[in-house]
């Protein structure tokens, strides 16, 4: 058991950097082309929005008003802090009103 | 990319970088606590759930990696399952190029390591902001890391807290994180309908796929519509 266990951890952490470091090491040997920067400069938006819309959606009613409150308040103030508790606290005040 | 710009890695740009991660570190406290006490369920002892939240430092891996375990261990299904929900680190370390790539491969590769979605996430707002300390990820990473590890072996030694840490509002706190940074990286209406797309294909393929493939391929649709409409579209 003790071996067991410790061979999967080994091999969960090897297969968990690898994909952490195997981007990287991917994109840098890709030759530079205008269309393969603008890529890359599409590319932080478009991880964020796919890694937060399945979240938001999952978040039930009050969790879409939410994610609008705290979305439009970074966008107004541009306070990042502020955004989040902001979204935060939206949600603990709706989720009992429109169900979590 | 030949982005010629001069990058640093300072303790004070690690320093920045932990700052930036304060405000998730309850909801990182919260779920490696759940990791600590699930894994103990799962007959994992204190060091092991140590060891493998330092060594592999990926929250929702583990967890599912837990769901797989009995004895002994399906090692190709719990590796399998790892990779495919990890999947997703292969689309954001490329966001952070413009850092890794002027710094000294020990330090690229070094800081990668610290990469969760969190420490990726604040970096990728810095770099956006025109800072070039790239020791932001380590430091974010780093911090994240050590509450992680410190968070799952609380969760391991202590009783049952699961009711404790299961408060509504604590579950939101990570959805509030990043809903609040991704807003932070609008850059005008352009990012629209790349970012429409991202979502939308996200949604529907999150219900029908494994792990994180629907990370990466509503990441793929939109950053690659969005780069093929600036190439084509706009010039």
């Amino acid at each position: 058991m003790a071996t067991d266990n410790l061979l999967a951890i080994l091999a969960m952490a090897a297969v968990t950097y690898a994909t952490r470091a195997g981007g990287f090491w991917l994109a840098g040997r890709l030759r530079p082309t205008p269309l393969l920067a603008a890529w890359l400069g599409q590319l932080p938006g478009a991880v964020f929005a796919a890694l937060v819309a399945p979240m938001v959606v999952a978040a039930g009613p009050a969790g879409w008003a939410a994610a609008a409150a705290g979305f439009a308040l970074m966008r107004w103030t541009g306070r990042f802090v502020l955004a989040m508790l902001g979204g935060l606290a939206a949600y603990v005040g709706l989720a009992p009103l429109l169900g979590p | 990319m030949s982005t010629a710009t001069v990058v640093r890695f300072t303790s004070a740009g690690a320093l920045a970088g932990a700052r930036a991660v304060l405000p998730i570190l309850p909801g990182t406290v919260a779920f490696g606590l759940v990791y600590g006490l699930l894994a103990g369920e799962k007959g994992l002892s204190a060091v092991q759930v140590a060891f493998t939240s330092a060594l592999v430092f990926a929250g929702a891996a583990q967890l599912l990696a837990l769901e797989l375990w009995r004895d002994p261990v399906p090692l190709l299904a719990v590796a399998s399952t790892v990779l495919i929900v990890n999947l997703r680190h292969l689309m954001m370390g490329p966001a952070l190029l413009p850092w890794l790539q002027g710094l000294p491969p020990t330090h690229a590769y070094g800081s990668l390591f610290f990469m969760a979605d969190e420490s990726w996430a604040v970096s990728v707002a810095e770099l956006r902001r025109g800072g070039r300390d790239a020791a932001f990820l380590f430091g974010a990473g780093s911090c994240l890391w050590l509450v992680w590890i410190a968070a799952g072996l609380a969760g391991r030694l202590a009783g049952d807290i699961s009711t404790a840490v299961d408060a509504g509002g604590l579950r939101y706190l990570t959805v509030a994180f990043f809903v609040a940074l991704l807003a932070g990286l609008w850059r005008g209406r352009g990012d629209l309908l790349p970012w429409l797309l991202a979502g939308g294909v996200a949604i529907l393929a999150h219900s029908s796929l494994p792990g994180t493939w629907h990370i990466v391929l509503g990441a793929l649709a939109g950053s690659l519509a969005g780069a093929a409409r600036e190439r084509h579209g706009h010039g």
